[in-house]
């Protein structure tokens, strides 16, 4: 497929770009908001054209597991969730992130705690971006705001997840993931070759030639010495990933007396109320992360600097805001607003929040 | 026919355990007195009856245990 | 001292003689963590050897456990992976299915395969995946010191059963073997032991079969080992070896379950079945 404009769901967009992108493989398990990841998946059938292996799981458990087999072999492997099955994996994630092993997974965000709403929401925040799974590790983590990014990150996340040798997070909600946009999709990557395989993950496990050593994927080391120069080499990644992969955008922030900081959904609520506000001569930009890890930290408490309050705006009871406080060393006004149980704020709540809990 | 039979124990990678001793049809293994460096009692021959039948070799768990024959 | 070794083996071979059995050069040099006598290290033997004899240690992947075998990679010289408690199943499956001319091999322990990882295990085996798993079965969790397993007889000593396993509050022991055999996704299925050289040399066809099997694309292939304890049953080697003849195997029979897709001749249907009467240990 090349350049093409469509018309399609965000759950869509992932199945599509995942085999657009080259995918080896997608293990999943049904779960709403996202089961038409896997059913897009089933029925474009992708075995019998780029060759890509698809395959319902019995868990998101074994899911997470059957990505860690078959991403150690070198290949481009994914998942994908929602919420509580999220839950589930925590496990396979550290154990991925602690045998650094390149995969995808996409969480499409519904409501909790426990089971929870079935309704959009964005309380998996901490979840995601302060480990969910035991042990000193971060998920290089993507916040799409339409249908068009839920397919372009897919791309991206392939090109981070073997530079780094690190899993890659898509962290949307049930909103992005339902709602149908326009998207132009991409000229399709191959599959990788068996050379390219060897050549982009040398560390893989598909069987010792006689000139290597044998390939040993493990998270596990028993000596102490080992085990925390391997962590100092994780946070030299992560700090890495801090200097050269934060992404964001910027809206009106150049003049903004306030400013909105949102990703996901929210943000585009937060938009509409921005130009709302706007309207009414209040001068409001829009600070939208792209990446959650690594977090904006310099340049959100650069846009700090000058201006007297910022609104937090998350589908939560406040989560992102702890990261915001901390870029700015809690030196402006912060306040956050959401709505729980799948409720999506509308632009006019964003607006009377600003006014209330921040211009007052 | 008759096998006479030789086996070499890597006495410093035994541990001990003494499963090959009881399979031993000749009775020709038994545990040292003396400990290798570990500290384990390894296994010896103690006589030349030997005739390379690879029992001990079959049950020992490390595989320190490699068996020769030649007829006789 | 490996240099007297390989000096004294040129002397024999110079003398005439002929090699019977050494190490095989599948298994690294290091030097096995297992307590002396434990059947792991001979089954390890095993695997190692069969992989050599087929000439397919360029092809293999194996997965090991969380449990006693946690560190399986470091002691054979293929590819390797670690699995999360249990997961060893869903790790092979895409394995396998991203890669189909491998050969790949799960090695898990009574408390991984069978109580943790039971759905994994069960769904590998419905799903019919082209795999070899090996479980090797003590009826005891060794690496955490000693407890209860889902395969503990009834009876039986462990740190959390103290005064012996009962049914009223642990229920029975699993025959996971069994049950898998039941199953249409397994291709062959069978139990063994690694005590004596009989055993050892059946045990040794078994895996050779089971590792040949994947070439046949027709289903899991799966191979029981019966294995000692002995630090957790606290005895000698050779006595738990004993005990285990005389204990564990009326519980858990030895021999082919399920072969080539067929469950073979004289194997009692009541066996199949899990509330069959177990014996009762005294």
């Amino acid at each position: 497929m090349a350049r093409e404009l469509k018309l399609m769901k965000g759950n869509e967009a992932i199945a599509r770009a995942m085999i657009a992108s080259g995918t080896d493989g997608y293990f999943g398990y049904p779960i709403t908001p996202q089961s038409e990841v896997m059913e897009t998946l089933m029925a474009e059938k992708p075995w019998e054209t780029t060759g890509m292996t698809v395959l319902q799981a019995e868990s998101e458990v074994a899911s997470i597991n059957m990505v860690y087999g078959g991403a150690a072999t070198g290949k481009k492997v994914a998942t994908s969730s929602s919420s509580p099955g999220i839950s589930l994996m925590q496990e396979g994630l550290t154990y991925l992130a602690g045998a650094e092993i390149p995969c995808l997974i996409v969480n499409v965000m519904r409501g909790g705690p426990g089971l929870g709403t079935i309704q959009p929401s964005q309380s998996d925040y901490f979840q995601s971006v302060k480990g969910g799974g035991h042990g000193d590790y971060q998920l290089y983590t993507l916040a799409p705001a339409s249908v068009q990014e839920m397919y372009d990150f897919v791309f991206d996340a392939w090109d981070i997840a073997f530079k780094y040798r690190n899993p890659v997070l898509i962290l949307s909600d049930g909103a992005i993931g339902q709602c149908m946009e326009k998207l132009y999709t991409r000229d399709n990557v191959a599959r990788w070759t068996e050379e390219e395989r060897r050549k982009n993950a040398p560390w893989g496990t598909w069987g010792k030639p006689k000139d290597r050593a044998h390939n040993i994927i493990t998270s596990l080391e028993l000596d102490s010495a080992r085990q925390e120069v391997f962590n100092l080499k994780l946070q030299k990644k992560y700090d890495e990933m801090k200097e050269k992969e934060v992404r964001y955008e910027m809206l009106n922030c150049e003049d903004a007396d306030y400013i909105i900081v949102a990703y996901g959904s929210s943000s585009r609520i937060a938009m509409k109320a921005m130009q709302m506000a706007r309207e009414k001569g209040i001068k409001v930009g829009l600070f939208r992360l792209i990446t959650l890890f690594p977090f904006p930290t310099k340049q959100l408490a650069e846009v700090a600097e000058h201006v007297k309050g910022i609104l937090c705006v998350e589908m939560s009871a406040g989560q992102m805001i702890e990261d915001v406080k901390l870029a700015t060393k809690c030196g402006v006004k912060t306040e956050h607003f959401g709505r729980f149980g799948g409720i999506i704020p509308t632009p006019g709540e964003v607006l009377e929040a600003l006014e209330n809990k921040i211009i007052k | 026919m008759a096998f006479k039979g030789q086996i070499i124990i890597d006495t410093e990678h035994c541990k001990g355990c003494g499963v090959c001793v009881p399979v031993c049809p000749m009775k020709c293994i038994e545990l040292s007195k003396e400990v290798n460096g570990k500290g384990y009692n390894y296994t010896h021959t103690v006589n030349d009856s030997c005739i390379g039948c690879a029992s001990c070799a079959m049950v020992c768990p490390d595989g320190v245990i490699s068996v020769y024959k030649k007829k006789i | 001292m490996n240099q007297d070794i390989e000096a004294r083996k040129q002397e024999l071979l110079k003398e005439g003689y002929e090699e019977v059995y050494t190490r095989t050069k599948v298994l690294t040099d290091a030097v096995m963590h297992y307590c002396p006598g434990c059947g792991h290290g001979t089954t390890h033997r095993l695997i190692a050897e069969v992989i050599d004899e087929m000439g397919i240690q360029d092809q293999v992947v194996g997965v090991s456990p969380v449990g006693c075998s946690v560190l399986a990679y470091n002691y054979f010289d293929v590819d390797f992976q670690e699995a999360a408690h249990g997961r060893a199943p869903a790790l092979a499956t895409a394995i396998k299915r991203l890669n189909p001319d491998t050969f790949v091999f799960t090695y898990q322990g009574d408390g991984d395969l069978a109580a943790i990882g039971t759905a994994e295990t069960i769904h590998a085996a419905n799903r019919g995946e082209n795999i070899t798993m090996i479980f090797v079965n003590n009826g005891i969790y060794g690496m955490t010191g000693g407890q209860m397993a889902p395969t503990t007889l009834v009876g039986m000593r462990s740190a959390t059963t103290p005064y012996g396993r009962r049914v009223d509050l642990n229920g029975y022991p699993l025959r996971m073997t069994e049950l898998l055999s039941t199953l249409p996704g397994t291709y062959y299925v069978t139990r063994q032991s690694v005590q004596n050289p009989a055993a050892v040399r059946k045990a040794k066809a078994a895996i050779r079969k089971a590792f040949e099997n994947q070439k046949l694309k027709k289903g899991l292939s799966f191979v029981e080992i019966l294995s000692n304890c002995n630090s957790g049953w606290k005895m000698t080697p050779v006595a738990a070896n004993k005990w285990m003849e005389d204990n564990m195997m009326p519980n858990y029979p030895i021999g082919d379950i399920k072969v080539d897709g067929k469950i073979c001749e004289g194997i009692d249907a009541n066996r199949l079945v899990l509330d069959h009467p177990l014996t009762v240990m005294q």
